[in-house]
C-alpha cells in the first residue's frame, strides 16, 4: 500500500505516495526527475548517491523514502542558489577536481556537509569526510584541494 | 591561431554540467513507454544447455518480452567472433547471459527470471592458465577453428588457445651464450575489475522502419554500431547509436557490453524502448575484467649492466571469450621487450581461455600485467649487479636508434630524461630513514588498434561566428571535449568557449574508431586540427575576396579576419559563416563546413612466425615512476608516502587536465598494488562489492609530483602522443621496487598485501629467500 509523505526537497515542499520499499533515490530520480543524485552501488559502499538530510549526508540508496517524512533534502541540483554557484562548485571547475563526473555530485555533497559542521577542516578532515565517496578518476588530489580552497573562500 | 590556447589549462567545457548534476548520463534517462530488463545468468562456471522453458515467465503481469539464445543465437566479437549475445548450447563463466525479460518494471522482470526454467548438465571447468594448455583439458570453446576473426590472430584449433603471438628477435641461444649471466623469475597478476563508478547502462528502441536506436554508456559507438549491425544483420546506417557522458570506462565498455541484449529484447516489444542499468555485483560478475598472468621471464646480461637476451612466455587467464582479449596478448607480444633495449628476444603470449570471467581491456591494455613482471626483473638484476636501479635503467633505456622487440628502429625518445627527472622528483640520493625505500619503475604503451583505425570530425560554422564540433569521440573522463575543443579554437582563432562541442550520434556525427588506446588527443586530434585547417580556409578565401586582399597576408584572431598588418582591414567570422555577402547584397561561396580525418600512415602487420614488424605501432609513449614507501614490519602494511611520475606526454595540450589524468592513474596503480583482486574460487566470484573488493580512497592519497617532458611527435597535433593509460601502468612495479628496498623482500604476486609482505618478512628471517 503506498503510503503519503510529506518533505521538503531543495526548499521546496512536495508531498507523494510511496511504497514502503521504495528507497529515497528511487523518490529522487524516479518521481522527482532529481538525477543528479547516482546509483553506484546501491549498498552505500561508494556513496555517488549522497544527498544531504536535515544537512547531514546520507546515501540515499540505504534511505527508505518513508524515513524522510518531515526531512529537509537538499541534493546536489539545490545547492547553487539564485543561479549562483556554491563555492565548491566553483572550486571543482577551477581545480578540474572531476573527471567522468558521476562521482560528483555526491562528492560535492558529502563535502559540503563537512564545511557545514566544520568551516575549517584540515586536509586529514577532508580526507576522511570524503573517504565513503569512491572515486576511479581523479586521484582525490584535486577534490581534497577543491574542498580546502572552498572553505578558504567562505570564511 | 591564437598561439595560449595550445598548452593552455583552460575549464573542462563539462565542468558546470557535471558540479551542478545536470550532466545526463544513459542510467538517467527517461523514454516515454520505457521497459526496464533484467538478466539471467549461468550460476555455473561450465555447462551445457539442455532446455530453456520461459512459458511461465510471459505469465508474470507486465511481462512484455523474454529472449534467450535460441531466439537470437547471433555471435558478436570484435576481432575473434567467439561470443553469443546469449549462451546458446553452452555457458562458459558464472554470469553468462543466458535469458533476458523485459517488462513494465524492474520487479516484474526480476520476478520472471525467477520463472524461467534452465536445464544444464554440468561440465568439467578450467580455472587456470596452466591446467588448460594441458592436453587433456576439457576445451572451452570446441569450434574455435570455425570462429571468423581477423587475420591478425592466431588460435589454436582444438585448444583452449585463443591466440598465440611469437616474437623472434635474433637468436636467443646465441644472445644467452653472449651474456655474462642469466635470471629466471616467475611474476603473477590475478584478475581485476575496473570499477567505473556508473554501472554500464543502456536503453535500445527499434522504429517502425528498422531502425534501431542505442542510448550507451560506450566508449565506443561506431564501434558498438557495427558490432550490432553484423550480429543482428541490419544495415550499419540503420543503427543509431547514442552515447551521453559516461561515468568512466578504463576499456571496460569497449567494444559490446551490454546493448545486443537489448536490441533482441527491443526487437519484440513493438517500439518499447527498453532499459537495462546493471547492478554493482552484475558489473563485477558479468562484465569484462583485466585478464590475469602468469609470466616467466629468463633475461641474459652483462656485469655492466646491459641486458642482452630475453625469453619470455606470458599465459594470460583470459577467461570465457577472448573476441577483444586477444589483442590484449598480441600487444603484449610486440611490447615484451618493455621501455628497454634488448637486442635478442624471444616471446609468446599466449591468450588462454578459462571458465573465469570473458577478459577484456583494462587501463593500459596488457601493459600494467607486463611491466609489473619487466620492471621488477629489471630491479633483481640490479639487486644482482650490486647496480643502482636508476643506473640500470639509464643504461637500458630505449633511446633513438635502439630497436622495439619487433625490430622497428625508434626516433624522438625522451625516456632517459624522464628517468633521471623522475629519480630528481622522489630524492632518490637523498638518505633514507629505517623501514622506508624507493623504487622506480618504466613504462612504454603503444595505441592497440588495427593499421587503418580512423578518426573524423566535422566542423559547422554559426552565424554568430561561433562553431559547432562533431565528433564520436566519447567524453569518458579523460577531458576530450575540453582538449578538441581547444585544439579547434586555436586553429579557428575562436575563443575556446565559442566552440560547441557535440555528444556522439552516429546518425549524425562523424566516424571514429574507437575511444580506448589513449588515441583521441593523438588521432581525434589530428581530425579536429584539420577540419578547423579546412574551415580555416574556407574563411580566408571569402575574406580574400571580400577585403580584395591576397589570402596570405590574412590571419583570424578573436572572431575577424584581418589583415595580418593591419587589423582594422577585418571582417568578422560571423559574417562569414554562412557565405561571403557581396556589397550589393547578393551572395557567393555559402556556410563554412570543415572536415578532417585521420588515419595514422605505414603501420605494418607482424610477421606471423617471428612478430618482426618495421613500424607494428602508430607511436610509443614513454614514462616512469618512482615510489617512496614505509613498511610496518609488524603487521606488513605497505604505506605508500609519495609517487612521483614523469612522462614524455609530447606536448601537454592542457597541463591541468594533464596532471589531473596523472594524478588518477598513479591512484589507480596504487590500488591495484596494494588491494585489487577479485578473488575467484572454481569460477565463482566471491567479493562483488566495493565492501569486499577494496578500492584506493582518498585516505590513501600520498604526496604526488607529476612532471613532463615533451619530446613532440612526428604526427601528433602539437606534437602530442597519447598517454592517459599509460598513467597507471608503472606505480604497481615502482612500489613493489621499493618494498623491496625498504625490508629486503620481493612480492612478485599482485597485490602487495600485508599478509604476502609479512609471510616475505618472516621466511627472510629464517634465512629463506
Amino acid at each position: 500500500m503506498p503510503e503519503k509523505i510529506r518533505f521538503s526537497v531543495n526548499g521546496e515542499q512536495v508531498e507523494l505516495a510511496v511504497e514502503h520499499h521504495h528507497r529515497l533515490i528511487d523518490v529522487l530520480r524516479d518521481d522527482l526527475f532529481l538525477t543528479g543524485a547516482k546509483e553506484g552501488c546501491g549498498g552505500g559502499e561508494c556513496g555517488a548517491c549522497t544527498v544531504l538530510m536535515d544537512n547531514e549526508p546520507v546515501n540515499a540508496c540505504l534511505v527508505l523514502a518513508v524515513e524522510a517524512e518531515g526531512r529537509e533534502i537538499t541534493t546536489i541540483e539545490g545547492l547553487a542558489k539564485e543561479g549562483r554557484l556554491d563555492p565548491l562548485q566553483e572550486t571543482f571547475i577551477k581545480h578540474a577536481a572531476l573527471q567522468c563526473g558521476f562521482c560528483t555530485p555526491g562528492m560535492i555533497m558529502s563535502a559540503k556537509a563537512l564545511l557545514l559542521r566544520n568551516p575549517h577542516p584540515t586536509e586529514t578532515e577532508v580526507k576522511e569526510a570524503i573517504s565513503g565517496n569512491l572515486c576511479r578518476c581523479t586521484g582525490y588530489k584535486s577534490i581534497v584541494e577543491a574542498v580546502l580552497d572552498a572553505a578558504q573562500k567562505e570564511s | 591561431m591564437s598561439e595560449t590556447l595550445i598548452g593552455a589549462s583552460v575549464p573542462r567545457k563539462d565542468s558546470l554540467e557535471k558540479v551542478t548534476g545536470r550532466a545526463r548520463f544513459v542510467g538517467d534517462l527517461h523514454l516515454p513507454g520505457m521497459l526496464f530488463a533484467r538478466v539471467l545468468r549461468s550460476p555455473y562456471p561450465h555447462a551445457r544447455i539442455r532446455s530453456i522453458d520461459v512459458s511461465r515467465a510471459f505469465r508474470v503481469p507486465g511481462v512484455k518480452a523474454v529472449v534467450t539464445g535460441r531466439d537470437f543465437p547471433n555471435f558478436v566479437g570484435l576481432y575473434l567472433v567467439d561470443r553469443n549475445i546469449f549462451a546458446v548450447d553452452k555457458v562458459r563463466f558464472i554470469g553468462d547471459p543466458v535469458a533476458a525479460v523485459a517488462a513494465l518494471s524492474l520487479q516484474a522482470a526480476e520476478e520472471a527470471l525467477g520463472l524461467i526454467e534452465v536445464e544444464c548438465e554440468e561440465l568439467p571447468g578450467v580455472f587456470d592458465p596452466l591446467s588448460a594448455i594441458a592436453p587433456d583439458a576439457p576445451l572451452i570453446h570446441e569450434n574455435l577453428h570455425q570462429y571468423k576473426r581477423v587475420p591478425a590472430y592466431h588460435p589454436v584449433p582444438f585448444t583452449n588457445i585463443a591466440n598465440h603471438v611469437k616474437i623472434r628477435k635474433g637468436d636467443i641461444e646465441e644472445g644467452f651464450k653472449q651474456s655474462d649471466e642469466v635470471f629466471e623469475a616467475a611474476y603473477h597478476v590475478p584478475h581485476m575489475q575496473h570499477c567505473q563508478l556508473e554501472p554500464h547502462a543502456a536503453v535500445a528502441q527499434v522504429e517502425a522502419g528498422g531502425t534501431v536506436t542505442v542510448w550507451s554508456s560506450c566508449q565506443s559507438p561506431n564501434a558498438v554500431r557495427k558490432l550490432l549491425a553484423v550480429a543482428f544483420d541490419i544495415p550499419v546506417g540503420k543503427v543509431r547509436v547514442i552515447t551521453p557522458y559516461v561515468g568512466g570506462g578504463f576499456g571496460g565498455k569497449a567494444g559490446v557490453s551490454i546493448e545486443g541484449i537489448l536490441v533482441a529484447l527491443a526487437m519484440k516489444t513493438g517500439g518499447r524502448p527498453v532499459k537495462l542499468v546493471l547492478t554493482r555485483e552484475e558489473v563485477f560478475q558479468g562484465t569484462t575484467v583485466r585478464q590475469g598472468l602468469v609470466a616467466r621471464i629468463k633475461t641474459g646480461y652483462m656485469r655492466d649492466g646491459r641486458l642482452i637476451a630475453q625469453a619470455a612466455e606470458l599465459f594470460w587467464d583470459a577467461g570465457a571469450y577472448c573476441e577483444y582479449g586477444v589483442n590484449i596478448v598480441r600487444a603484449a607480444a610486440y611490447s615484451s621487450a618493455g621501455p628497454y633495449y634488448i637486442p635478442y628476444l624471444k616471446t609468446d603470449s599466449y591468450c588462454i581461455y578459462t571458465n573465469h570471467p570473458a577478459g577484456g581491456p583494462f587501463r593500459g591494455f596488457g601493459m600494467g600485467e607486463l611491466h609489473w613482471a619487466l620492471d621488477q626483473q629489471l630491479d633483481q638484476i640490479a639487486h644482482r649487479l650490486g647496480l643502482d636501479p636508476v643506473e640500470i635503467r639509464l643504461i637500458n633505456a630505449a633511446r633513438d636508434g635502439t630497436t622495439t622487440a619487433t625490430g622497428e628502429v625508434l626516433k624522438d625518445i625522451g625516456l632517459a630524461e624522464c628517468i633521471k627527472s623522475a629519480a630528481k622528483k622522489i630524492g632518490w640520493d637523498e638518505p633514507k630513514k629505517p623501514l622506508t625505500g624507493k623504487g622506480i619503475a618504466c613504462m612504454v604503451k603503444a595505441p592497440a588498434m588495427p593499421g587503418n583505425a580512423a578518426s573524423s570530425a566535422v566542423i559547422k560554422l554559426n552565424e554568430d561566428g561561433s562553431a559547432n564540433l562533431l565528433i564520436t569521440a566519447t567524453e569518458i573522463g579523460q577531458g576530450a571535449e575540453t582538449v578538441l575543443a581547444q585544439i579547434a579554437a586555436h586553429e579557428l582563432g575562436l575563443p575556446v568557449d565559442r566552440v560547441n562541442v557535440a555528444q556522439p550520434d552516429t546518425g549524425y556525427t562523424p566516424y571514429e574508431w574507437q575511444t580506448v588506446a589513449s588515441r583521441i588527443t593523438y588521432s581525434a586530434g589530428n581530425a579536429v586540427m584539420r577540419a578547423a585547417q579546412d574551415a580555416r580556409r574556407q574563411l580566408l578565401t571569402m575574406a580574400a575576396e571580400g577585403l580584395g586582399l591576397p589570402e596570405d597576408r590574412l590571419t583570424i584572431t578573436a572572431g575577424m579576419v584581418h589583415a595580418v598588418d593591419d587589423p582594422a582591414k577585418s571582417i568578422g567570422v560571423a559574417d562569414l559563416a554562412l557565405g561571403l555577402t557581396m556589397p550589393d547584397g547578393s551572395g557567393r561561396y555559402g556556410p563554412v563546413i570543415g572536415r578532417g580525418h585521420f588515419i595514422p600512415e605505414g603501420i605494418e602487420g607482424l610477421d606471423p612466425e617471428t612478430g618482426q614488424s618495421a613500424k607494428a605501432v602508430a607511436h610509443w609513449t614513454f614514462g616512469v615512476q618512482a615510489a617512496e614507501v614505509e613498511v610496518d614490519p609488524q603487521t606488513g602494511r605497505v604505506e605508500v608516502k609519495k609517487v612521483a611520475a614523469v612522462y614524455d606526454v609530447g606536448k601537454a595540450i592542457n597541463p591541468l587536465l594533464a596532471i589531473g589524468q596523472t594524478e588518477g592513474g598513479i591512484i589507480q596503480g596504487l590500488s591495484v598494488a596494494l588491494y585489487e583482486q577479485l578473488h575467484l574460487r572454481q569460477g565463482r566470484l566471491m567479493n562483488p562489492s566495493f565492501v569486499d573488493y577494496k578500492i584506493a580512497t582518498a585516505a590513501d592519497v600520498p604526496e604526488m609530483d607529476v612532471g613532463f617532458v615533451e619530446t613532440p611527435l612526428a604526427d601528433g597535433p602539437y606534437g602530442a602522443r597519447g598517454f592517459g593509460e599509460h598513467t597507471m601502468v608503472p606505480t604497481a612495479p615502482a612500489i613493489a621496487n621499493a618494498v623491496f628496498d625498504a625490508v629486503g623482500v620481493r612480492i612478485t604476486d599482485l597485490p602487495i598485501t600485508p599478509e604476502k609482505v609479512l609471510a616475505a618478512l618472516r621466511l627472510k628471517g629464517k634465512g629463506g629467500e
